[in-house]
């Protein structure tokens, strides 16, 4: 599936939304490749990403046998060093940044790194073109997201899309968004809360909070 | 999905069974383990006096969602809906494959070739086979070729008219991906026939192209031509060219996408 492909937006609200993912191909750069996908999260993890993953887990994981206090004092940090720990199995991992800046100074390091695996950036055709070109390197191929054909209407509003597709596995489902966005607009959540509570559905770990947050606070006025 | 629901008759939370496409993300979510009877002996008096807990919104306090080991045919449900699940035993080879993301090792879109990526389903609507059939039929028409190494090619029981194994067409999916490859010259017909036949079936379809790029990194054929046909696109993912060939036992051609763990 592709996971990262049909985020909904135009290209300018992409603008804080970077991924980088590395994999690794099967008979061809696949011995060893645990080691060197481990290096890869390092370094990105060097560079502040909002998230990690690595096809198992993200950096915002849900919890089990919780105690009751929870509900009053939850953790809505990001674990970035038990992404890494938990790479066991050829994948792919990914790291999501919130500036170009920060996803060309990763970029810069995993060139010099060289590790031979395939690495790609998923965010809006120019984002990913200028990067390359920032970083002294000529993209090889590119898969465009033609959008979605919604001919029954199936789908719901912008808002909740731009939320629940940072998620390309479905994980995060429109009920969920739907719940999310009225809480923040509410008061009944902050968006911080928030969005932990929609990353932690993405087992990928490409779901991106800073963009969440972002468009939960653009809802949040726009009611106003 | 929308597939749990409040059965007022009994007053327990279930699954439509029909519209569970099993993609798990119920039974991955945090839980606590209270004793149910106090849960909702709690809700009920809650209920009374018009006040609800409002509780973390992915926290099951119960722990209720077990997942059932599943028959063949449902078991396709899960293997194509559950990103976490691994699915060595089935015979169905993978969920996703590498479509352009390895393609500076496997080579598997050259210049002039354009490669498609049609998804059915997604984003959360979910789709049946039947619907994908239709669509694998429409474009058999055309003489298209099917990626061989793609789970919805491996379920198709005659390639050269895109039919698909018959005991599952009605299953429900979260989605699925049909993969195929043409020159440019096909782009125009093969992308007016998906918005065609995507009016006749009850689903969203979500439609990704790809090529090679030239030696200075530019797309001087697909990107023009997609503006032409009226397309805007906004969103790519972009091989970066850093993959080389590493391995030092295996030979060419073993290429697979039968990954340890799933290609994503
Ligand atoms: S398995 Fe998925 S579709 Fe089925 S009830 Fe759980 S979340 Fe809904």
């Amino acid at each position: 599936m592709t996971n990262t492909l049909h985020r909904y937006g135009k290209a300018a609200g992409f603008e804080d939304d970077y991924i980088l993912f590395a994999i690794p191909c099967k008979g061809k750069n696949d011995e060893e490749a645990v080691k060197r996908l481990k290096e890869f999260l390092e370094i990105c993890a060097r560079h502040h990403p909002v998230n990690m993953g690595n096809s198992t887990s993200g950096a915002y994981r849900p919890s089990q046998e919780l105690h009751p206090t929870i509900h009053w004092s939850r953790n809505t940090k990001a674990d970035y060093n038990g992404v890494i720990a938990a790479v066991e199995k050829i994948g792919t991992v990914a790291a999501v940044f919130s500036t170009r800046k920060k996803a060309e100074e990763c970029l810069a390091d995993l060139i010099e790194a060289d590790l031979g695996l395939s690495i790609n950036m998923s965010t809006s055709v120019e984002g990913a073109h200028r990067a390359a070109e920032n970083c002294g390197i000529h993209r090889h191929s590119v898969e465009y997201s033609l959008g979605f054909l919604d001919p029954h209407d199936h789908l719901p509003n912008s808002q909740v899309l731009e939320l629940s597709t940072m998620c390309g596995h479905g994980m995060v489902s429109f009920n969920l968004a739907r719940k999310m966005l009225d809480m923040v607009r509410e008061g009944r959540r902050t968006t911080d809360q928030a969005v932990a509570t929609l990353a932690r559905f993405c087992p990928c770990g490409v779901y991106n909070p800073e963009r969440a947050k972002r468009l939960l606070e653009e809802s949040r006025k726009r009611q106003a | 999905m929308g597939a749990i629901y409040v059965d007022s008759s009994v007053n327990r939370a279930k699954i439509n069974l029909d519209e569970c496409v099993e993609c798990g993300a119920c039974s991955r979510m945090s839980n606590e383990t209270l004793n149910p009877h106090l849960v909702r002996s709690v809700r009920s008096l809650a209920k009374i006096f018009r006040f609800r807990f409002e509780p973390e919104p992915d926290v099951c306090p119960t722990s209720a969602f077990v997942i059932d080991d599943l028959p063949y045919p449902r078991i396709v449900r899960r293997i194509f809906s559950d990103p976490l699940i691994e699915h060595t035993s089935t015979g169905i080879k993978g969920r996703g494959t590498e479509e352009v993301k390895t393609n500076d090792v496997a080579h598997r879109v050259s210049v002039g070739e354009v490669g498609y990526v049609i998804e059915f389903g997604r984003p959360g609507v979910g789709v049946r086979f039947h619907h994908i059939q239709t669509m694998t039929m429409a474009l058999a028409k055309l003489g298209v070729h099917f990626e061989g190494k793609n789970p919805i090619t491996h379920l198709m029981v005659d390639r050269s008219r895109g039919t698909l194994k018959e005991d599952l067409l009605h299953e429900k999916i979260l989605s699925a991906i049909v993969e195929l490859k043409t020159t440019t010259e096909e782009v125009p017909a093969i992308l007016e026939t998906v918005e065609k036949v995507s009016k006749t079936i009850d689903t969203v379809v979500a439609l990704g192209v790809s090529t090679r790029c030239d030696q200075t990194g530019n797309d001087p054929v697909l990107a023009p031509l997609l503006d032409d046909l009226g397309y805007d696109s906004e969103r790519a993912k972009t091989n970066l060219g850093l993959g080389r060939v590493t391995n030092t036992r295996n030979g060419e051609g073993n290429i697979s996408d039968e990954h340890s763990a799933s290609v994503r």
